[in-house]
């Protein structure tokens, strides 16, 4: 039994969509493959909780079902079943134009026939607000993206950056519960995107809206968002905040979504409260922390790039530290960092990346076929199991 | 290669600047020197004549004028009722339209008299099965039935533009409108739904020549009634059909369409004489029936010229009037 709790914004209930597998199917990435029966899933019953004022993101690869999620949420898809709740209410079956939902579209879908002012003052309009009072939220919002002045120009006059501002205005000047976002930078080159992502959460900040926002970019994701949830198969894998994610990845397929990292097949052992004890696949034994295993008897072990050190006496290792050896295959300078590709003993290839302040320290470059000592904190090991398509994940709350 | 790279643009432009002149500025021409030449089939024409004037056309607009109202007003009605035949079919449907078409256009218009003849089907269900009209009703030979030829005949010109345009308005910017509270149309589409229903019942009656408001078989009540039925019909539309989403975005992007199609459609609907012809009586002869008389039964190649001329330019004023009132460049998004 679930009572109301005020500060959910919107809560999804097993929300399961499939397209048929033709016409409407086309909608959905054609990247899904159709089931037997013809049907695409697009969504495979979802539960999830955006709490009030949250800057809350779906991150996945294309065809995972984040943008579905989206549009079901802006009432643009109705769910094959499951509800989904605004603010309390059952909006499952409203259409867009009874939600208190706003959605800043891929393509900004600005109306190319009106002004930025009437673009902006669309919503307003419809919902018959006095003509003075559309004037004065339309001038603040010009503000607010810092586009003042450009009320009498048309979408076709704007570069794509500014277009993306007065999307964003146009969405916002209604002043939603939330705010719908269906990666709106995609269309904006990488500079831009890095300005609007810092301008996003500043909005954010300012308005206290909560956003939902739709991305397949990681980086993005980590950037502006609060939580984040990590989407495959019309399923999320893992819900959590930035952190988490990237240092304690329950899936294969986080980690590998989430920046680089190295996994390594292991045997579990046994455990001495804090730690447990676990074995590669050339008998070293490594330890990782007993929260990261959490119930899971298969495992990958898992760590970060830039979380190990190498070295080229194992001498310098402290005691306690998780240690591999191994053999330089490549190295690559980036600058700020160098970039190794190591080959354990046990045949595994791990990715290492030291910060090439560092470097004074043991004087060179590792070259290329030199033998290294690898070492990494056991808190910074984690352990992942099978990507969880086939087995739901249970989420707390 | 080509030493002089500036001709290419012309030579490119050369074939359709020779089929203009040869199909377009010589017959033209031709026709003006018609237009103003003297005498008659038995005198002999003078071209170029010995003094210049515009006897042919002063006294062609006041001989003819009631061929000229008859086809103004058939082609508008006409391009009326392919508009709102045609909007709804564009969105839905265009084979169907199209399917006729693959016949003559001669022996679509004689089937059409077939089926609007007193003995015809339409009139043995109207006029026989539900008794909605007088036993004496016809439709042939009646302004009613060259206003459904024409209509049936040059819907496709009005549909396939109109289809262009409305296939080419994002579906993004219409889930854009509804996300931002636009609704169904309650209160404006009853409004604007009344009005464009009564004016077009009005426009019906009084055009197909079913009551007058002035002159001596003036029936006013009857011109009310059709407004009030127009405008419930309307009204009802209007209000049921019509959302906010298709009146702020979809329509007023697909104008450009309109204003291509109904011009498509008015101009052959409005020069047109076969429907006329085959469908109308002596009462319903359109200007195109007028001219197609002088010139190839009469022969009076400065009368008929002359009214071709008129007819041009009539639409020409039309045409730029139209283009006035629907803003064309404001309205496909106003490039800077």
């Amino acid at each position: 039994m679930q009572t109301h709790v005020p500060e959910v914004e919107v809560r999804l209930t097993q929300v399961y969509k499939a397209f048929g597998g033709d016409a409407s199917g086309r909608r959905v990435a054609k990247t899904v493959e159709p089931r037997d029966d013809g049907l695409i899933v697009a969504v495979d019953h979802i539960d999830l909780e955006v709490q009030d004022g949250e800057f809350f993101s779906l991150l996945g690869p294309s065809g995972c079902g984040k943008t579905t999620t989206l549009r079901m949420i802006g009432g643009f898809e109705q769910p094959t079943s499951g509800k989904i709740e605004l603010d309390g209410q059952d909006v499952t079956w409203l259409p867009p134009y009874k939600r208190n939902v706003n959605t800043v579209f891929q393509n900004y879908a600005l109306f190319p026939h009106l002004t930025i002012f009437d673009n902006i003052a669309f919503g307003l309009r419809r919902r018959q607000i006095a003509e003075s009072e559309v004037k004065q939220r339309v001038g603040e919002m010009l503000e607010l993206v810092e586009l003042p002045g450009f009320e009498r120009r048309k979408p076709s006059m704007i570069s794509g950056g500014q277009a993306q501002r007065v999307a964003l205005a146009r969405a916002l000047v209604n002043k939603p519960a939330v705010l719908l976002l269906d990666e709106p930078l995609g269309a904006l080159d990488l500079k831009l995107r890095k300005q609007m992502q810092v301008e996003l959460k500043r909005i954010q900040q300012e308005v206290g809206i909560t956003f939902i926002y739709v991305t397949h970019d990681q980086e993005e994701a980590m950037t502006m968002s609060d939580r984040i949830a990590v989407m495959n198969r019309g399923k999320y894998e893992q819900l959590g905040d930035p952190e988490t994610l990237y240092e304690r990845p329950k899936t294969e397929f986080v980690a590998g979504f989430l920046g680089v990292s190295n996994l390594l097949p292991a045997t579990l052992g046994a455990g001495d409260g804090a730690y447990v004890a676990a074995t590669l696949s050339d008998g070293a034994s490594v330890r990782i922390p007993a929260t990261a295993v959490d119930g899971k008897t298969t495992i990958k072990i898992g760590v970060r790039p830039e979380k190990i050190r190498l070295h080229a006496d194992a001498g310098a290792i402290d005691g306690h530290m998780n240690r591999l050896e191994g053999r330089v295959v490549d190295a690559s300078y980036l600058g700020a960092s160098t970039s190794y590709i190591i080959q354990s003993s046990a045949g595994d290839r791990l990715t290492v990346f030291e910060q090439n302040v560092e470097r004074t320290s043991h004087g060179s470059l590792h070259r290329p076929g030199e033998a290294v000592h690898l070492s990494w904190s056991p808190d910074h090991t984690f352990a992942v199991g099978e990507s969880a398509a086939a087995a739901p994940v249970q989420v707390a709350g | 290669m080509f030493r002089s790279r500036r001709a290419i643009p012309y030579l490119l432009i050369g074939p359709g600047l020779l089929w203009l002149i040869l199909f377009f500025v010589v017959p033209n021409v031709q026709m003006l020197l018609f237009s103003l030449s003297e005498g008659t089939l038995r005198t002999g024409f003078k071209t170029p004549p010995e003094v210049w004037d515009i006897q042919n056309y002063t006294g062609s607009i006041a001989k003819f004028s009631k061929n000229f109202t008859n086809s103004i007003v058939y082609g508008g009605l006409a391009t009326i009722l392919c508009f709102l035949i045609g909007y709804p079919l564009a969105y839905a449907i265009l084979f169907l339209v199209i399917a006729p078409f693959f016949t003559s256009f001669l022996i679509r218009t004689i089937s059409w008299r077939i089926i609007l003849g007193n003995d015809g089907p339409f009139l043995s269900v109207v006029r026989d099965g539900l008794g909605l009209v007088p036993d004496n009703f016809s439709v042939i030979g009646t302004p009613l039935a060259v206003v459904g030829g024409l209509t049936y005949q040059f819907l496709p010109f009005m549909v396939l533009p109109l289809y262009v345009s409305i296939e080419k308005v994002d579906r993004r910017l219409i889930e854009a409108a509804q996300d931002l509270y636009a609704g169904p149309w309650r209160r404006g589409g009853l409004i604007a739904g009344a009005i464009a229903g009564a004016f077009v019942l009005v426009a019906l009656q009084v055009g197909l020549g079913y009551g007058h408001i002035v002159g001596e078989d003036a029936a006013p009540a009857a011109v009310i009634a059709a407004g009030l039925v127009g405008a419930v019909a309307g009204g009802a539309i209007g209000t049921t059909l019509i959302s906010q989403s298709f009146i702020r975005v979809t329509f007023p992007l697909s104008l450009p369409g309109v204003f291509a199609a109904s011009i498509l459609t008015f101009i052959p609907a409005i020069g047109d004489y076969v429907n006329a012809q085959l469908l109308g009586s002596p009462k319903t002869q359109m200007i195109g029936n007028v001219i197609q008389g002088r010139f190839l039964d009469q022969n009076d190649y400065p009368i008929a010229a002359a009214l071709a001329f008129i007819l041009m330019a009539g639409i020409l004023v039309s045409i730029a009037l139209y283009a006035r009132l629907l803003g064309t460049e404001e309205l496909t998004g106003g490039t800077a």
